[in-house]
């Protein structure tokens, strides 16, 4: 086993179990600073996201609609951690030479060619998807797959099973099978 | 920014940086992870986990700090469980990822963050068709998998590693 990939990255079992030493240390410091034990997630986040741009243009929908009051449209604790997750992967990936603008990835173009147009589209159909599904479930793989996981949360094993079983199978449906 | 604002960034950068350093953003690993011709993220993902979870568990024994597990409601985790499988094999990333691999470069992840937040409005609006039907179906809770199956944490702990190692040392035999 090497601690370095080929292209300069490492391990994902360091990096992983660097992540485990990160979330321990996170609800330490979250229940020690915020007196509230937070745990590493993401989807919710993009709820508060979207109450803002509404708030916008609409702002008496987002204060009548039952699910921004539960959510709590505000930039928190966690919407920082989502905005930190952008500063750290630039920094991490032009300190190592990683960083490359795409436009289409090879796994897509391989399966429906150079179009941006096509891959923006995909993009966000499957975007559309997967936060309503994310929503429904309570949680992504930051939230169940990491977070919930280390708890022993039983949703957890379901979601994290729902979300492989599902992505595999729509994965060779969509790609192919034996593509990669 | 208050404390916690500050809080959230840098343990976000942190976060942000290590899934950079384990190549987990990209959408070929993501996809490749679901084609199962690419294990780095099962294997990021689990790593992640076997260290978390002893600490995290054993943090919550000493009633350090508290638990919160999600609600194993039935309709809602299957469901959503799925239909995130399906979006998440189209879109290439999740959530965390995508603006992860917006840091890397990898730009068309800002057309999978425009439709997870146009997701999330809609959300908004069907919550109440969600609340009235799938989520009011069964609700077992906030349970964990202990309490559930009535094993102590402290024997599964031991059996998710084994298990789990078991499972790396297979991949790396077939250089997955």
């Amino acid at each position: 086993m090497k601690w370095k990939t080929e292209d300069g990255g490492w391990s994902p079992y360091l990096a992983g179990a660097l992540v485990g030493l990160l979330a321990i240390a996170s609800v330490l410091a979250t229940t020690q600073w915020l007196g509230k034990t937070s745990y590493l997630g993401a989807s919710t986040t993009f709820v508060r996201a979207a109450g803002l741009f509404e708030q916008i243009i609409a702002a008496e929908h987002v204060e009548s609609n039952e699910y921004f009051t539960k959510t709590k449209v505000r930039i928190d604790w966690q919407f920082m951690l989502v905005v930190g997750i952008v500063l750290g992967a630039l920094v991490s990936s032009t300190t190592d030479k990683s960083f490359r603008l795409e436009s289409v990835p090879p796994t897509w173009e391989k399966r429906f060619g150079p179009s941006i147009g096509k891959r923006a589209a995909g993009a966000f159909v499957g975007g559309v998807i997967a936060m309503v599904g994310a929503r429904l479930a309570d949680g992504c793989p930051s939230g169940h797959g990491l977070s919930g996981m280390m708890q022993l949360s039983l949703s957890s094993f379901v979601a994290l099973a729902m979300f492989f079983g599902v992505g595999v199978w729509v994965a060779h449906i969509v790609y192919g099978r034996g593509k990669s | 920014m208050n404390t916690a604002q500050w809080l959230g960034l840098f343990t976000g950068v942190l976060f942000g940086f290590l899934l950079q350093k384990g190549r987990v953003l990209r959408f070929d690993k993501q996809v490749g992870a679901m084609l199962l011709t690419d294990m780095t993220i099962f294997k990021f993902m689990l790593s992640a986990i076997l260290v978390g979870m002893v600490g995290i568990l054993w943090l919550s024994n000493m009633e350090i700090i508290t638990l919160s597990h999600k609600p194993m409601n039935v309709g809602a985790v299957v469901i959503g469980g799925a239909l995130f499988g399906a979006g998440w094999a189209i879109m290439g990333f999740c959530p965390g990822t995508s603006l992860g691999a917006l840091g890397e470069g990898r730009w068309h992840a800002v057309f999978a963050i425009l439709g997870m937040v146009a997701g999330a409005a809609l959300y908004a609006e069907l919550y109440p068709f969600f609340k009235s039907t799938v989520l009011a179906w069964k609700d077992f809770g906030k349970i964990g998998l202990p309490e559930a199956i009535n094993i102590s944490q402290w024997i599964i702990i031991p059996l998710f590693w084994v298990g789990t190692i078991g499972l790396f040392f297979w991949f790396e035999k077939k250089n997955l």
